[in-house]
Order: structure tokens, then C-alpha cells, then sequence
């Protein structure tokens, strides 16, 4: 019942290397049936994601054992020699196997510390590996309790909480002013790559009407068909900015776009209602004296940046938090495994003694003539009394205490110690 | 009894405070939840030893200075309560949680009153007196969360986003229950006002208009009145509403000391 991890990550290999060992939906469910059809793995789940590939598995054998097949078996998969290979792949066997894998659902392991979407990813790949029937009681057990870390470390920390982008960052911020954006307006000058991010934040998070402006009708009219938004005719600046609550420029000029007349004029027919502006241009696209406009909000690509490095700083700050939540959890899991391989080990043990006690009776009551058919039972029943009786304790202890089990480092070593493992093979 | 049920409210409105602190600070949805059943724990607590002050009295307890502090607190409590829970926004609980449970101690921690009790009896004067506190709570928490939104708006504009405003409530949150507390209160003192006339029509066969304290009532009035239509629709809106409504503050302050104390020979402590 020991646990086995081979993959490699963005830490461990290039784009170039992870791009060819990254798993389709399809793939995965392939790979997981060849590695139990091979007898390599008995249950398994494949992780894929942009950043990192994952095979998790419960192997036949001891998890060390393992690990060189199914490097192989990567390696083959994906027609990728192991040269190539050898460098960017780590092997984690059981505590620290669960360790990554919790670390990885937290957000701790991602490109982008404290990332939301990994767990959604973890929660697909366990699905997919679910239905398909690869898991079984232990990776549903650990996937099961990865998901539970995900979603502590959000909730008990805030390594997820602030925004780490600088679109995103400036969409919080329009909220903080405006609250819910569902029942407000934005206009985005430009149409370039920051412009399609902030137009994606802001649908994100639920914008009711889009405007997009540009100098080239075409590229705009491209963007508000992918994000359903309208298109304005460049430069109608009397039209267009009384409307928005949220204002996103990203243009490309020598001199402001947005002069202080025309922002005075437009806050004066939307009767002073808050505009906040997200200048992303540079040189800047709004003119430097409409931030000391009343009401008028304007946030630039530097306070934006600043407002970014601030909340990863925060978001470190948090992360002794996030990998204490991560080391409970851990504790957690490896206890309840201990508690069911002990459990089996005693069982194990229970069987071996009952045959021992069969020999001994066998080899030793049957020579003794005297005892009637009557007496060898009650010695044979006897006997069985004993064994359950020093069973029995030790049984009820490894149910019941979990600092019991925590102590008990390796179930492997006890097997060797009854010999337990000798007779299985 | 008493004793004992004092300090359990202000054990349950201490740990209310700690947990909107927690909140504010941390973002814990859990935490948040556990400091609004505390506070309306505590003010259920409250409400007894309320009860318990005014037994024999069949009343409101308001006829010293222990009854209407700690009936204020109660209030204030009861309109932050019911405005978290219709805006369902609680970062602001750590801001008004010192107010109550100042008020609370405090009205404890008076001097017995050496003033004869007023003649002064039956449900029309009770709401008289109840609604005029009401509102003065209700304008208290309007005051309150203008503070919030001007020091929010100071912040935002100068970009310095500390940990504190990502957790606090959006601008134009903060404008709307600070106007739908002072719907509250202007509601509440005008109703409040027009039971105290007739409490001394019943009581006089006529309207008397010679205490300080309505021509500071009804500038109360007038000034909110004022505040409630500019920060909707005018040019006024945001900050410098903000600032007016923390102006009407300091006026409703005076007039629920200097003027009671002072001024006004009919009323007291409301």
C-alpha cells in the first residue's frame, strides 16, 4: 500500500521538455489503463496540467521498486528518450509523494504561488480517474483528503486572495470602489494584448456592458465579438465616456489620450458618479491632472505594479501558514494509511500464528497418545484463545490511537520482523 | 443574576469585537459569522439587562442616565445588525463593536441619579423616547461608516492599498447603508418628535415650542433631510457627503449632551 510519484514540473524541466510529456484528457486515461494492464501500477491517476505532468500510483511492489518502470514507461509513452528525460523527472514514494501532492493542490508548487485554478485541475483529474475506475481505496483516500487542503489553505490563509496580476489587479480595485460589477459599464481604449487580458477580468467578473475602441476597427471588432461587447468609433470621446464606470486604456501615443476637459465634461453629465481609469499605456494615455479630479479614480501601469509586487510579498508572508495546514493534512493521511496496513498486518499475523499453531499441533499433540479426541480440541481451542488474546490489544490500539500509528515509522520492517513478508513471497 | 448576566454581555460583545477584528484582518468567512451570532447573542444578553433595569418601571428604562446609554448601545446594535444583515456586509462590525460596548460599560459605570424621575409614563412617551434614541444610534452608524468610506476614498485615491481596504466594503457600499441608516434615523426622529408633541398635548391641552432642544431637533432633521437628497443625486455624492454627514454628527452630538444637559428643561438624557 505504499505510494509512488514520477513527473516533472515547471521547476524541473523547460517548456520544451514538458510540452512533449504532457498528457490530453485521452492520453491519461490510456496511460492509466497500460500501467495497471502491465501490472505496473494497481490503481493510478494521471496530473496534467500546462505547468507539470504527474503520475501518482499505489504499486504492486514497493514504491522504490516502482519508479524506474514507470519512468520507462513515461519515456515510452511519449516517445521521449531518457536522456531527455532523466534530469527533469523527481520520484517521491509515499510521505513525501503525499507531501507534493498536497503542496500542489494548496497553490504552494504552482508558477504562480497560491493559483485558484490548480485545484480545480486536481479535482478534473481525480474525476477522470474516478469514473475510469484507475483509483482505488488509497489515491481515493489521498486525492479526497488533497482536495480538503485546497480548499483549507484558501480558506484559512490568503495565499489566494489577492490579485497577481496587473489586470486583475485593476479590476479589484474598480470593485472596491463599485462593489459587484454586474450592473456596470466599461470602456477599453486600445485593443492589444493587456487590453484582451483586462477585457477577460472584467467578463470574469461579470461586467453587464462592454465597449471597445480602437484605431483599427477590424482588431476591436474581433475582441468585442470574443468577449460580447460593442464596438465605438475611435475618438468620439463626447459619446462614449459619460457611460462607463470603468475606463482601461492601452494605447499607443506620444500625447495623453484622455485630456482633463473631456473627463471633466463626461463626470459633468454622468452627474459625478465614481470613474475609475486604468492607464496601461505608456507613456500614459490619461492626462496626469484627472486623477485630482473629484470622484475620478486613476491608477496607472506603475501603481498597478506596485500594488502587484505588494500582494506577492502578502501572499509569501502566508506561506508558513499554507504548509503547516499542508503538514496537519499530511500527518492525517499517513496515519489513517499506517492505521490500514497495521490493521492488515495483524490480520497477517493472526493467519500465520493460526498455521503455526496447526504444525504445532500436528508435530507435537498428535504424538501424545493418551489425550482423547475430546482433549485435543480443547487444547486446540485453548491455544486459539491465547492467540487472540495477544492479538486482541494490540488490534484495538492501532484502531484507536493515532499517536500509536504515527510512531509506527515503517509497516515494512515489522513485516520483516514476523517474517511476513518471506511467506507472502 | 444581574452581575452575571452583565459580564456575559460584555464577554459575548468583547468576543464580537475580537472576531470582526479577526475578520477585517484576515477575511475568514467563519470568523466573520461567529462575531454576528455573538453580537446577537449580546444583544439578546443586553436586552435583559434592560429588563432587568427597568422591572417595577413597565417601561423603557430612560429616566436616568444608565437607561439611555445603555438603551443607545442597544440600538445601535440592533441598526448595525439589521443593516449587516440587508447589505450582508460585515467589515464594518469592528468599527461600531467599541461604540457598543462602550455604551454598554459606561451606562454601568454612571452615577446614580440623584434627579427625582421625570412624571413621565405610558407608551407614547416610551416611543418618544425609544424612537428619538433610534435614530440617534441610526445617525451614529451613518457617522461611523462616513468615516469608514473618507478614510477607504483617502486611501484609494492616494494608492495605498494596505491590507485593511482589500478587506473592507466597497465605496459605494459604504454610501448606500450610510444612507439607508440615516432613512432610518430621519424616519425614526420624525415619528419620535411627533409622539413627544403629542405626549404633551395629553399632557397640557397644548403644544409647547419653547425648548432649545426642538429647534436643534429640527435642525437635526433639516440637515440630514439636506444629506439624504445630495448624496443621491448631486454633484455632491462621494466624499463631500461623507463629510456632511459626519457634520450633522457633531450636531446630534451636541444635542444629545449640551442641550440635554444644559439647555433643554424637559429633556434629559435622549
Amino acid at each position: 500500500m505504499e505510494i509512488v510519484l514520477v513527473g516533472l514540473n515547471h521547476r524541473t524541466a523547460p517548456v520544451e521538455v514538458r510540452e512533449r510529456v504532457s498528457f490530453t484528457a485521452d492520453q491519461a486515461r490510456r496511460a492509466s489503463e497500460e500501467l495497471r494492464s502491465k501490472g505496473i501500477l494497481e490503481e493510478t491517476l494521471v496530473l496534467s496540467t500546462c505547468n507539470r505532468s504527474e503520475v501518482y500510483g499505489v504499486p504492486p511492489e514497493t514504491s522504490r521498486e516502482c519508479a524506474p518502470g514507470l519512468s520507462t514507461f513515461l519515456s515510452e509513452f511519449h516517445s521521449v528518450r531518457m536522456d531527455v528525460l532523466g534530469t527533469s523527472l523527481y520520484h517521491h514514494y509515499d510521505g513525501e509523494a503525499v507531501r507534493h501532492l498536497f503542496r500542489v493542490a494548496a497553490g504552494l508548487d504552482s508558477m504562480m504561488l497560491g493559483e485558484a485554478e490548480i485545484l480545480g485541475q486536481v479535482r478534473e483529474a481525480y474525476r477522470v480517474a474516478h469514473e475510469q475506475g484507475a483509483t482505488g481505496p488509497v489515491l481515493n483516500r489521498l486525492f479526497q483528503s488533497a482536495l480538503e487542503v485546497g480548499k483549507r489553505v484558501r480558506a484559512e490563509t490568503e495565499l489566494g486572495a489577492r490579485p497577481m496580476s496587473v489586470a486583475s489587479a485593476g479590476v479589484k480595485l474598480a470593485e472596491r470602489i463599485f462593489g459587484k460589477l454586474h450592473d456596470r459599464s466599461a470602456l477599453v481604449l486600445g485593443a492589444g494584448t493587456i487590453s484582451e487580458q483586462v477585457i477577460a477580468q472584467l467578463r470574469d467578473r461579470g461586467i453587464a456592458r462592454l465597449f471597445v475602441m480602437n484605431r483599427s476597427k477590424e482588431r476591436a471588432d474581433g475582441l468585442a465579438k470574443q468577449y460580447r461587447g460593442e464596438v465605438l468609433p475611435w475618438g468620439e470621446w463626447e459619446k462614449a465616456l459619460p457611460v462607463p464606470d470603468v475606463i482601461v486604456t492601452s494605447v499607443s501615443a506620444e500625447e495623453p489620450v484622455l485630456r482633463r476637459e473631456a473627463v471633466e465634461r463626461a463626470m459633468d453629465r454622468r452627474s459625478n458618479r465614481a470613474m475609475f481609469l486604468m492607464d496601461l499605456g505608456l507613456p500614459r494615455n490619461v492626462d496626469g491632472t484627472v486623477g485630482k479630479l473629484y470622484n475620478v479614480y486613476v491608477y496607472n501601469i506603475d501603481d498597478l505594479t506596485e500594488i502587484v509586487a505588494q500582494n506577492r510579498q502578502a501572499r509569501e508572508n502566508e506561506i508558513p501558514k499554507a504548509d503547516s495546514i499542508v503538514e496537519q493534512q499530511v500527518g492525517k493521511f499517513l496515519s489513517w494509511q499506517a492505521g490500514v496496513e497495521l490493521v492488515g498486518l495483524v490480520n497477517e499475523l493472526r493467519t500465520k500464528m493460526r498455521e503455526e499453531r496447526d504444525q504445532f499441533i500436528r508435530a507435537r499433540v498428535a504424538s501424545i497418545q493418551h489425550l482423547t479426541e475430546a482433549d485435543r480440541t480443547l487444547v486446540e481451542k485453548l491455544m486459539d484463545e491465547i492467540l487472540e488474546s495477544l492479538l486482541l490489544g494490540p488490534a484495538q490500539r492501532l484502531r484507536g490511537e493515532k499517536d500509536l500509528r504515527r510512531k509506527v515509522q515503517s509497516v515494512e520492517a515489522l513485516r520483516d520482523l514476523f517474517l511476513l513478508n518471506r511467506e507472502k513471497s | 443574576m444581574h452581575y452575571a448576566l452583565f459580564i456575559s454581555t460584555v464577554v459575548a460583545y468583547a468576543l464580537s469585537l475580537a472576531l470582526y477584528l479577526i475578520f477585517l484582518n484576515t477575511g475568514k468567512a467563519l470568523t466573520g459569522r461567529l462575531g454576528t451570532l455573538l453580537l446577537a447573542a449580546g444583544l439578546v444578553m443586553h436586552y435583559f439587562v434592560l429588563l432587568e433595569r427597568s422591572e417595577g418601571a413597565h417601561t423603557v428604562p430612560y429616566h436616568d442616565l444608565y437607561g439611555a446609554m445603555s438603551l443607545f448601545g442597544w440600538l445601535l446594535g440592533l441598526t448595525y445588525l439589521g443593516l449587516e444583515l440587508y447589505h450582508r456586509q460585515r467589515s464594518v462590525g469592528a468599527l461600531v463593536l467599541p461604540f457598543i460596548l462602550v455604551f454598554f460599560v459606561a451606562a454601568h459605570l454612571a452615577p446614580a441619579d440623584k434627579l427625582s424621575p421625570p412624571d413621565a409614563h405610558g407608551p407614547t412617551f416610551a416611543f418618544h423616547v425609544a424612537l428619538n434614541i433610534l435614530a440617534y444610534a441610526a445617525f451614529t452608524l451613518s457617522c461611523v461608516l462616513s468615516l469608514t468610506f473618507l478614510i477607504e476614498e483617502r486611501f484609494l485615491r492616494n494608492h495605498r492599498m494596505g491590507d485593511v481596504v482589500w478587506r473592507l466594503p466597497p465605496l459605494e457600499l459604504l454610501e448606500r447603508m450610510s444612507r439607508s441608516s440615516v432613512l432610518i434615523g430621519l424616519a425614526c426622529i420624525t415619528v419620535g418628535t411627533a409622539f413627544g408633541f403629542l405626549w404633551v398635548y395629553r399632557l397640557s391641552s397644548k403644544y409647547s415650542f419653547y425648548d432649545p432642544k426642538y429647534a436643534v431637533t429640527l435642525l437635526v432633521l433639516i440637515l440630514y433631510a439636506v444629506y439624504f437628497r445630495l448624496a443621491r443625486t448631486t454633484a455632491w455624492r462621494g466624499a463631500r457627503a461623507s463629510k456632511l454627514c459626519v457634520f450633522n454628527f457633531l450636531i446630534v452630538f451636541l444635542s444629545f449632551t449640551v442641550v440635554n444637559l444644559y439647555l433643554s428643561a424637559n429633556h434629559r438624557f435622549f
